[in-house]
């Protein structure tokens, strides 16, 4: 359970960091009339929408700490294969970062209001995530086909199991996405516009980055790294 | 101090005006509603609908455990559906729902001085997923094979094996799906919870100044986003072993004589994800009740709450150190001894700010105007209550006191009265508070002072007598006791004399109920502020409060929740939106 508690204490040092500048020693039975002697205190400059991302993806990270927490207690079990992983995740973990890529591009557009190159960034995140999920598809159907089946061992049911949460993940951004791209193509107003679209990529950076750690773990790569941590420690 | 008065105050940075849904037929105001007034009741009726079936469920518990063998129909399979539907009911689709989901979506929005939460479509989202949740649950019943008999703690391997009631059939599938449409509808929800918080609070309500029922909700649900993942994760991996033959948590087993599919799963790393969720849940249930008890105690003492920065530093302190302790559950399964010794620290420290919240009241009743109004009642109950249940979870912190005690019913009696009864008494108190804002009408006095004082004492005669059952070690999850030598004939006695209370207590829920019903119509008009009370609830311009909630304008905040019987002023309360200086309330700390 290390894994989550790590991913809590950071939550933990960041709640810490946002109380500790809201004036929790203050004494609020001697301090009447408008709190504007103390400005800032009231809410967060950023979009509410934006906050409500945040949270959100507060939670996914959650999730997918457990995951791997999960993968790690399991995986000191002795009936533990580990699987190869296919060349062609590799490739998908390179068109997910060229989404991700394209998704920045059109927020700087959007920022510039320059419409054409809003369309061309969401255009191409949306037909670049399409083929990571479909390579996604492709990696399971190779691994399948190999004789690596969800059920014959535990390393390949986590495979399974976490690439499909995170594939979902995806699916449900695409269809932010989508409606993100229908507002571009149909004019909404270009602040909200410009909103949605960051939206997008800040899910999208989020997904990407859980990715590169999933990819990781499943590659074994993380738990080289935690082993060399522990013999660091003792 | 900044006088500004209301009218040349600069418009505060109006939250949702533009965006505030207006609905605009029947369907859309009373039905597929927007409005977090109308998500709220919609929340706590369908969890008091739900919350019924598990009462009628403990019901049938107590008749087999208080009159053994005279009920044919209830087997021991039965006996333990009714055990496993009866606590997640409670915990999750009553006492977690009611909370965060019912109280929350009406008292967070008019505390904080909101129109409406910050996504309203995700949070009427919410509660369909919730109802979804429920129905998958109560189709179980009749499912073929029943629901499942598991335990709510639904432990692996038996809970998917044939032995189990609904292991092998329906029963385990849908309690799984069930919960895991709960924490996808429950996350929609806590989002809106959180955010409503941090960004749709009116001008002036800094956070020093929210009242403590906000504080309490705030945290729960901030713990509840983090701490349902572990349960989701939980479900979908045992649903995979399921129905599709991993070995997530399944070991090698062999089950009438053949090999099971499953080889090498680890039953003890469902039981970490399960109590990563479940120690938290416990304070997902008892900070909003925290919250609540603070503010009636409060109003119907006319005093200003003792130590409010101490309650709220309290709060986060609980909700940041229950993250730790989860493996208190598991001191039987077989754990290294140091980890044992670590969790019985931090298990005993989380009795440090309890103890202090739990000082802060009392002490906020000496030498207070105690009015012993319905909802006061009810937190005093609760006090009591509190203090009685916290104080055997320091005998069960301890490693060598709960491995004796771990099965038997001392541990039944010691959560009933920390997360059952204690819990239920705020949520009673808080309807007989809050009713009036919600109906315009009062709830009858005569009828209420009898549910409290049938339910308070009632609920002691039931749990009380079992911490001694337990200590004669009387084991729990017996269907079946009679011929038991531990069973004495004073132990037949006593558990009959139980089963008794159970149904006395449970009829007084009846009379509460008609009371609900009834008092909509025919209640004595409460007005706009009945309790003389200084939150923003009760400053609306209609009671019950309007779709906006607030009329043309939002009300400022000039003074934190607390100023009743301010010396100086006018009356023994001065709400929150009224400016004016006064001189300083007394000193709480």
């Amino acid at each position: 359970m290390s894994v989550i508690l790590v991913f809590l204490l950071v939550i933990a040092g960041f709640a810490g960091w946002w109380l500790s500048h809201q004036r929790l020693t203050a004494k609020p039975w001697l301090e009447q009339g408008l709190a504007g002697d103390f400005v800032g205190f009231d809410r967060s400059a950023l979009p509410t929408a934006k906050i409500g991302l945040g949270v959100f993806l507060a939670v996914v990270g959650c999730l997918f700490s457990l995951f791997t927490s999960a993968y790690f207690m399991r995986m000191g079990l002795p009936d533990w294969q580990p699987l190869p992983l296919p060349r062609l995740l590799w490739l998908n973990t390179g068109v997910l970062v060229l989404s991700s890529v394209a998704l920045q591009c059109a927020v700087v557009a959007a920022r510039k209001g320059q419409i054409d190159n809003v369309r061309l960034g969401l255009a191409t995140a949306g037909f670049t995530t399409l083929a990571f999920l479909v390579g996604q598809l492709m990696a399971w159907r190779q691994l399948t086909g190999d004789g690596y089946l969800l059920a014959s061992n535990p390393a390949n049911s986590f495979f399974y199991l976490i690439t499909g949460v995170h594939g979902l993940h995806i699916l449900g951004g695409l269809v932010g996405l989508g409606r993100t791209s229908i507002g571009a193509w149909n004019g909404a107003r270009p602040e909200r516009l410009r909103l949605s679209i960051e939206l997008c990529a800040m899910y999208w950076h989020f997904l990407l980055f859980v990715w590169l750690c999933i990819f990781a773990l499943l590659a074994g790569w993380a738990a080289t790294f935690i082993d060399i941590c522990q013999r660091l420690l003792t | 101090m900044v006088d500004v008065t209301p009218a040349d105050a600069v418009p505060p940075a109006e939250v949702g005006e533009v965006e505030l849904y207006h609905p605009h037929s029947w369907w859309t105001k009373y039905v597929f509603s927007q409005d977090a007034k109308v998500i709220a009741v919609q929340y706590s009726a369908t969890a008091t609908a739900i919350g019924l079936v598990a009462l009628v469920l403990s019901w049938l518990m107590r008749l087999q455990l208080g009159f053994p063998g005279t009920f044919d129909f209830i087997t021991p399979e039965a006996y333990y559906q009714f055990i496993t539907m009866h606590g997640m009911i409670m915990v999750i689709y009553l006492l977690t729902a009611l909370f965060l989901g019912g109280f929350g979506n009406y008292l967070i929005p008019l505390m904080v001085g909101a129109r409406d939460m910050v996504f309203p479509y995700v949070n009427m989202l919410s509660y369909w997923i919730y109802l979804l949740a429920v129905l998958v649950l109560v189709s179980s019943f009749f499912a073929p094979g029943g629901p499942t008999g598991a335990g709510w703690t639904l432990y692996p391997p038996q809970a998917i094996m044939s032995g189990t009631p609904g292991g092998q059939d329906w029963g385990i599938i849908l309690m799984l799906s069930s919960l895991i449409l709960f924490i996808v509808g429950f996350t929609m929800g806590g989002l809106n919870y959180v955010v409503t918080v941090l960004q749709g609070r009116t001008r002036g309500m800094t956070l020093m100044r929210l009242p403590l029922t906000v504080w309490g909700i705030f945290t729960a649900t901030v713990m509840a986003l983090l701490a349902f993942p572990a349960l989701f994760v939980a479900c979908v991996m045992m649903l995979l072993d399921r129905v599709l033959g991993t070995s997530f948590f399944m070991p090698a087993i062999v089950e009438m004589g053949a090999q099971l599919q499953h080889n090498g799963g680890s039953p003890i790393l469902f039981q970490h994800l399960f109590w990563f969720f479940g120690h938290p849940e416990v304070y997902i249930v008892a900070l909003p009740a925290f919250g609540i008890v603070s503010d009636l105690i409060s109003t119907h003492a006319r005093k200003n709450i003792f130590g409010y920065r101490m309650m709220v530093w309290a709060i986060i302190a609980i909700g940041a150190l229950s993250f730790v302790v989860w493996a208190h559950h598991m001191y039987v399964s077989g754990m290294n001894p140091y980890f044992g010794f670590f969790f019985a620290t931090t298990t005993l420290i989380i009795a440090v700010p309890t103890a202090i919240k739990v000082y802060n009241w009392v002490l906020t009743l000496w030498r207070g105007d105690i009015h012993l109004t319905i909802p006061m009642l009810f937190a005093l109950a609760f006090i009591v209550t509190f203090v009685n249940g916290g104080l055997t979870g320091l005998f069960l912190g301890n490693v060598v006191v709960d491995v004796p005690l771990s099965d038997t019913m001392f541990v039944v009696a010691h959560f009933h009265m920390v997360m059952g009864v204690a819990p239920i008494l705020v949520i009673f108190g808080a309807i007989y508070h809050w009713y009036p804002k919600v109906t315009g009408r009062m709830l009858d006095e005569t009828l209420g002072k009898f549910h409290f004082w049938v339910t308070f004492l009632g609920a002691y005669l039931i749990f009380f007598p079992m911490h001694y059952l337990g200590l004669m070690g009387v084991p729990r999850r017996y269907a079946e006791l009679t011929d038991m030598t531990i069973m004495t004939e004073s132990a037949h006695h006593l558990n009959s004399f139980i089963s008794i209370m159970a149904f006395v207590v449970g009829f007084a829920q009846m009379v509460f109920l008609f009371n609900l019903i009834w008092s909509i119509r025919h209640g004595r008009e409460a007005g706009g502020n009945p309790w003389r009370a200084t939150t923003l609830e009760w400053q609306t311009p209609q009671t019950p409060p309007a779709h906006g909630n607030f009329g043309k304008e939002l009300p400022i905040v000039y003074r934190w929740a607390y100023d009743y019987s301010v010396p100086g002023a006018k009356e023994d309360f001065i709400p929150q939106n009224v400016p004016g200086d006064f001189a300083p309330s007394r000193e709480p700390a």
